[in-house]
């Protein structure tokens, strides 16, 4: 293998979204005329990112290595371990290293659908037929079952006919938003995997 | 965790319990090998099963389900009879000093002010002697009612014998792991306690943590390297959800939400300000005004003002629980008419999984939003014997929108260790898929719009709602992560009139935040996490900065609060502010200020003879021994699981009311059909295995061909008596519903003697269901019982009754 010319600075700035080329690049080790090898490295041409495992709450780092499909997506097409975490230290168990199957699973959902009432099948709408469809059904049933004040003429504020469980697996930026939302409507009954 | 992953190796003696950290956390776990490998450190495992973490564990003693506060409090009397405590820790940290009113009481099982009928106690006699508006105590430790005394005496029963006769464990065994922990109460040894849902699922699930607290407490080991008491956490964003404070009791920053009495904003803010009780202390949450006032300013902008009383009156007053399984409760009931189901699978992960399905039938309109196809989605669809339900007659409006995951968006997870962490997207979402947060802003600003050309019900907090996104209908993770973080308003400035944050910057911290208006901050334990400086928690430095390399990382991330990796770690250092181990220093008083490892977890030139003490978050400074909060008592007792194998309490014989938690939420008609120990004799529990995780992993190709399929565990005493042979498919079954599993017979269970009979044990991994591409299997939580902890309402999936036969 050719000798890794990179300074510990150099390998700590190979980080981050967008490079456009793999650590593999910038290290010199792609396009190297290896005489066993005539493939070339899976990982050339591929973006390097970090991320964390959504598994258990070690949170481990994770490398994410992607690249554009013939349909123009980025996709994921390697996933291991981050060395330079402090917690995992490159590790990843069975769950986190059989991530990339999830992400890539046959039962990944794509299309917004509904099931009608008393139906056995799935049909596929559009997200603006779904998110209508849901903002009126809300509307409708905050609109009558909203309490403004109690019996004894507090200010109460509730909407208690509808509810939501909301993610652990959300990022805490969408965790807030929706927080955030919830209350504004009215909504009490809210709860999330911490509670079970 | 109160302390970190990496701490663990600091550890002198590992204890895992109520938990599995091999198997459910195995890259975390080679902070405990580490720990054995450098340090000497011993594990000691303490489980119904020999698991993976008891494989390589110094010492293994076996236990029976439900019994753990019975363990814990034989360890208590075990420290307290053998004088192995801490005792300049115990006298000066703990309200171990504090005098209580002479009428509490303790007797039979139940404390003073037991109403039977309403299932809670009047706390009016569970409280400290006050003079001059402090709490009175007793420095020597010697009045009957101080609560040192009252400690020893409640934990006198917890005799070797009587330890031995609950749990099932042997008693020298129960005895060396008494010994293991006792050494640890040396002022320069640490004890670790790793646990997880082995503690948290069962009725008594809080106090079976708070008991270890106090053993950690009696053994000077929190806010120590290595110390600590750790729970290892299950999602990689449970931690950071549960600090958004995505449930119902609470606002983000565990501001508790208001309800029905709180009629007025003084009486909501004055409630939830308290005074110290102790001269001197700092009684951190005396700043509550600053912290609500500022997230509605976050939340409410120029709507929120001092003459608005903050918007208080926007936001909802509950007049009731609406925990989870009061919500599913109250959909059985046909109370609720929509809901959305948002990357959380309740038909497979709540208990009594046919109570669950009757009451989603019952909804009118179900929102699902995942990345997978999820047995909850399809709650309505027949897959035979695994989903037994008729399409025709369930009139849900269901809809199902797929979102993206963690791979396709940037944002942060907060760990178990509660370093906050950003990541990067690095993949688009297949088909259609939207973020999470586009997905909830698409309804929200939909509804709005609503409201704005339609009127309705009273909409001005959905109209007058802050949001002001670049772009409104998908708000960046980096626009909220700020927003969460908090910004001046104003020019903040110092005493001298020296601007420290001009109005429009981010906030370095909460320590600037304001009660008047001047500073927005949508959580306050997050603040600083985006600074002045940019954005800490994407930073990526894991150099150990501290003195003694016990594994502070401080430039990796963000840690809340503060950035403040060890918690309580002024406990780390004497009275005079001299470590009590200077090997692993965390926190020393350098003559003018405190210094040394970590973020100071106290004002920073706060003078050790001003004797302000180290638990900060609680009215005493010093930690409860004696917790009137809970729900069940303010010492911990053992009472056995609703659904128990024994005849009785063993503890409690002649008082039924005592038989199992008496605090605990029972709801009409359940009672009745717990399971009985003749129908059901064995003792079965639900765990996970190592290359699952929950009902999410079955989707994945590599997981399920390592696990492809049901079984059960049981011991071959138990094999033998029921005819069974290992790999011979079995029907086990409980009052509520049965799975069909493959039959694993092994040693790692064995037949326990518990009050005079032989206890047999069914382990039940709960990772299969009808989706995914493992085998279809029935869904564990079809055996279930749907009863919870007191205080948190975790439901009791760990201890339970069901038969097994050969099917």
């Amino acid at each position: 293998m050719p000798e890794v010319k990179l300074t510990r600075r150099q390998f700590f700035q190979v980080t981050g979204a967008g490079l456009g080329a793999s650590s593999m690049t910038v290290m010199g080790l792609a396009h190297a005329a290896d005489p066993v090898f005539a493939k070339p490295n899976k990982l050339e041409k591929t973006t390097e990112t970090r991320s964390t495992c959504p598994y258990c709450s070690v949170s481990c780092g994770v490398l994410m290595y992607s690249r554009k499909d013939a349909s123009g997506k980025l996709k994921v097409m390697h996933v291991e371990g981050d060395p330079d975490n402090p917690v995992n230290k490159g590790t990843l168990c069975p769950k986190g290293a059989g991530i990339l199957d999830m992400i890539e699973s046959p039962n990944r959902l794509q299309f917004p659908e509904v099931r009608e009432p008393g139906s056995n099948t799935w049909k596929r709408i559009s997200w603006d037929e779904a998110l209508t469809r849901i903002t009126k059904r809300m509307k409708a049933d905050r609109d009558q079952n909203f309490v403004a004040k109690n019996a004894a003429g507090v200010t109460v504020n509730r909407w208690n006919t509808f509810g939501m469980l909301v993610s652990s697996a959300s990022n805490n930026e969408a965790g807030y938003l929706s927080a955030k939302i919830l209350r504004s409507m009215g909504v009490v009954a809210l709860d999330t995997q911490a509670r079970i | 965790m109160t302390n970190h992953w990496v701490d663990i190796k600091n550890a002198d003696l590992v204890l895992i319990m109520g938990g599995n950290a091999a198997e459910a956390h195995p890259c975390g776990f080679k902070w405990v090998i580490k720990a054995k490998a450098e340090r000497g450190a011993k594990l000691v495992v303490v489980d119904p099963r020999f698991t993976r973490s008891a494989a390589v564990a110094d010492y293994y003693a076996p236990i029976r389900v439900g019994a753990d506060i019975a363990f814990l409090g034989g360890v208590i009397n075990y420290l307290l009879t053998n004088d192995k405590i801490h005792r300049e820790y115990v006298k000066n940290y703990t309200n171990s000093a504090f005098l209580i009113n002479p009428d509490y009481g303790f007797k039979d099982g139940l404390f003073t002010g037991y109403d039977e009928a309403k299932r809670t106690y009047a706390k009016g006699s569970w409280t400290y002697q006050m003079e001059d508006g402090f709490a009175k105590v007793d420095p020597t430790l010697q009045d009957p009612n101080c609560v040192f005394q009252l400690m020893k005496k409640h934990f006198a029963r917890y005799t070797p014998d009587m330890v031995s006769n609950v749990t099932g464990t042997p008693k020298d065994q129960f005895l060396k792991v008494c010994e293991m922990i006792a050494e640890t109460s040396a002022s320069n040894k640490t004890m670790t306690i790793l646990y997880a849902l082995g503690w948290t699922q069962h009725s008594v699930g809080s106090e079976n943590i708070r008991t270890m607290a106090m053993i950690q407490l009696l053994l000077g080991n929190m806010g120590m390297a290595g110390g600590g008491v750790n729970a290892l956490r299950g999602h990689a964003n449970v931690q950071g959800i549960t600090d958004q404070c995505l449930y119902s009791e609470v606002l983000p920053g565990y501001l508790s939400s208001p309800a029905e009495a709180d009629a007025t904003y003084e009486q909501y803010r004055n409630a939830r300000t308290p005074k110290a009780l102790r001269p001197g202390q700092m009684n951190f949450p005396q700043n509550f005004p600053k912290w609500f006032n500022s997230l509605m300013k976050a939340w409410y902008g120029d709507h929120a003002t001092t003459e608005t009383n903050f918007a208080y009156d926007y936001l909802p007053k509950r007049d009731a629980p609406y925990d989870i399984m009061q919500i599913f409760e109250n959909m059985h009931q046909g109370k609720m008419n929509g809901f959305i189901s948002s990357g959380f699978n309740p038909l497979a992960a709540i208990s009594n999984k046919h109570k669950i399905s009757a009451a989603l039938a019952k909804l009118k309109y179900l929102v699902v939003i995942d990345p997978l196809s999820t047995e909850t989605s399809e709650f309505w669809k027949n897959y035979g014997e695994f989903n037994n339900v008729d399409a025709s007659k369930i009139q849900t409006e269901v809809f199902r929108l797929p979102a993206t995951c963690f791979a396709e968006q940037d944002g942060t997870f907060t760990n178990s260790g509660r370093v906050i962490q950003w990541h990067w997207k690095g993949a688009d979402g297949p088909g259609e898929s939207k973020s999470d947060q586009e997905i909830m802003a698409g309804l929200f600003t939909r509804l709005r719009d609503m409201y704005k050309k339609d009127g309705g019900a009273y909409a001005d907090p959905i109209l007058n709602l802050t949001w002001n996104y670049t772009n409104p209908s998908n708000p960046d993770a980096a626009e909220i992560n700020r927003e969460i973080s908090g910004k001046a308003l104003v020019d903040l400035k110092d005493a001298a009139g020296k601007v420290l944050v001009a109005a429009g910057e981010q906030l370095a911290g909460f320590a600037q935040l304001v009660d008047n208006g001047g500073t927005a901050c949508g959580n306050w334990i997050y603040s600083g996490m985006w600074s002045k400086a940019g954005n800490l928690t994407a930073r990526r430095d894991p150099t150990d900065t501290s003195e003694h390399k016990i594994g502070q990382s401080l430039n990796w991330g963000f840690a809340w609060p503060a950035n403040r990796r060890i918690l309580y770690n002024r406990a780390s250092a004497d009275i005079n502010g001299k470590p009590w181990d200077e090997s692993r220093t965390v926190l020393k008083w350098l003559g003018d200020r405190w210094g040394g490892s970590d973020i100071p977890d106290m004002r920073p030139n706060a003078k050790p003879e001003e004797n302000v003490m180290p638990f900060i978050m609680v009215q005493e400074g010093v930690a409860r021994l004696f917790a009137p909060q809970m729900a069940e008592g303010p010492f911990p007792e053992h009472y056995e699981p609703f659904e128990t194998p024994l005849a009785r309490n063993p503890m409690h014989p002649n008082n039924p009311k005592a038989t199992s938690n008496p605090a605990s939420r029972v709801y009409k008609g359940d009672m009745e059909v717990f399971g009985n120990r003749k129908d059901y004799p064995f003792a079965a529990t639900t765990y996970r295995l190592v290359e699952h995780f929950h009902y999410w992993s079955k989707h994945s190709d590599l997981n399920a061909i390592v696990q492809p399929e049901m079984f059960v565990e049981i011991s071959r005493e138990l094999a033998k008596m029921r005819g069974i042979s290992s790999g011979d498919r079995v029907k086990v079954s409980s009052i509520r519903g049965h799975v069909h599993a493959k039959a694993m017979v092994t040693m790692r269970l064995k037949g326990m003697k518990v009050d005079g009979q032989t206890i047999y044990h069914v382990g039940i991994p709960i990772h299969f269901g009808f989706k995914g591409l493992t085998k279809p299997a029935q869904l564990a939580n079809s055996l279930t019982p749907y009863v919870a902890d007191a205080n948190s309402q975790t439901p009791e999936f760990k201890a339970f009754l069901v038969n097994i036969e050969k099917a």
